[in-house]
């Protein structure tokens, strides 16, 4: 196998599936879900772009050292925000005083 | 080896599909850490608007959804003809190629002239941080850091785009000159993956910059 020509109709097809998400999203967003509407707002986001990555950036029909690569930079991407988070929602637990100064 | 004496081959790889698969790769080591360079963005937004809700959904109202919402709309099409781009590169179609990219460029530039009267329509109206920040009060002062990185954020995916557009204008006379073909289109395979890669910045910058606390409207900010 050379490379995998992916069918116009299947990019089609995904370029419908992002546009339908774009419109849920921004109708969402008007109604109140509560600590949800973040949720939801964040599925579709994550939604969409695995839709782009796989499709528009051909990973479903790669080797399987590109989706590795891929999915090392999200891996990455969580210990910056796990960490980063950790210290700052726990800064305030032994009464060390507000990380902000004030 | 048919391919051996290929003149798209460099001579350092066995094959072409060697070739492509090291381009790609590359590609996605660069897209690695481009993820973990938006990252920064990403987690400092995380980190202020934990801080901050209430000044974050105030910002947020004083965007231009409609506008928010058509760029959207503009950067995932322009992802579907660079997608078709490729496809007319992999089906020998010069043509539909050169067509593709021209459409693909078409919809970045639209972009950002749209972008460029959303951030002139800020400076209007004080939302740009600095000595001429003003927001209403409550919220005050409060919402200035909504807007360092809305601006932040924006703007870093705006040079993104220009880059993009930039190099999009050096592979277009070489497409034309029927450069890529079915055998080798790797610049224009790894210039879509750069593309895609922006787009799918977009797809979290506007639910996170333009959508948070719609909701709220009905009670006032």
């Amino acid at each position: 196998m050379s490379h995998h020509v992916v069918p116009v109709k299947t990019y089609l097809a995904v370029f419908a599936c992002l546009m339908v998400f774009t419109v849920i999203t921004v109708a969402v967003a008007f109604v109140d879900l509560g600590p949800l509407n973040n949720i939801v707002m964040l599925g579709i986001a994550i939604t969409k772009a695995i839709l782009v990555v796989l499709f528009f950036m051909h990973v479903k029909y790669s080797t399987r050292m590109i989706p590795l690569v891929a999915a090392s930079g999200f891996f990455f991407l969580l210990i910056l925000f796990g960490l980063t988070m950790q210290d700052y929602l726990t800064r305030g637990w032994l009464g060390a005083g507000s990380p902000w100064g004030h | 080896m048919s391919t051996a004496h290929s003149t798209s081959l460099a001579h350092q790889f066995d094959s072409l599909e060697q070739q492509k698969e090291s381009a790609n790769l590359g590609m996605w080591l660069f897209l690695a850490q481009e993820i973990l360079f938006f990252g920064g963005l990403f987690a400092a937004y995380m980190l202020y608007r934990w801080r901050e809700p209430e000044a974050f959904a105030a910002g947020s109202h004083e965007l231009d959804i409609t506008l928010g919402l058509i760029n959207t709309v503009i950067l995932i099409a322009s992802s579907l003809t660079m997608a078709l781009g490729v496809h007319a590169a992999q089906t020998n179609k010069t043509r539909a190629l050169v067509r593709w990219m021209v459409a693909t460029g078409g919809l970045g530039l639209a972009f950002l002239v749209i972008k460029y009267f959303e951030y002139s329509a800020k400076f209007e109206h004080h939302l740009v941080p600095g000595p001429s920040f003003f927001f209403e009060p409550p919220i005050g002062g409060r919402a200035e850091m909504f807007f360092s990185l809305y601006f932040a954020m924006t703007g870093m995916h705006a040079l993104h785009m220009i880059v993009g557009i930039g190099v999009l204008a050096w592979l277009l006379p070489r497409a034309a000159r029927g450069m890529y073909n079915a055998e080798y289109h790797n610049p224009i395979e790894c210039f879509g993956l750069y593309w895609h890669f922006v787009d799918i910045v977009w797809i979290f910058l506007f639910p996170m910059l333009y959508l948070i606390g719609r909701h709220y409207h009905a009670v006032g900010g």
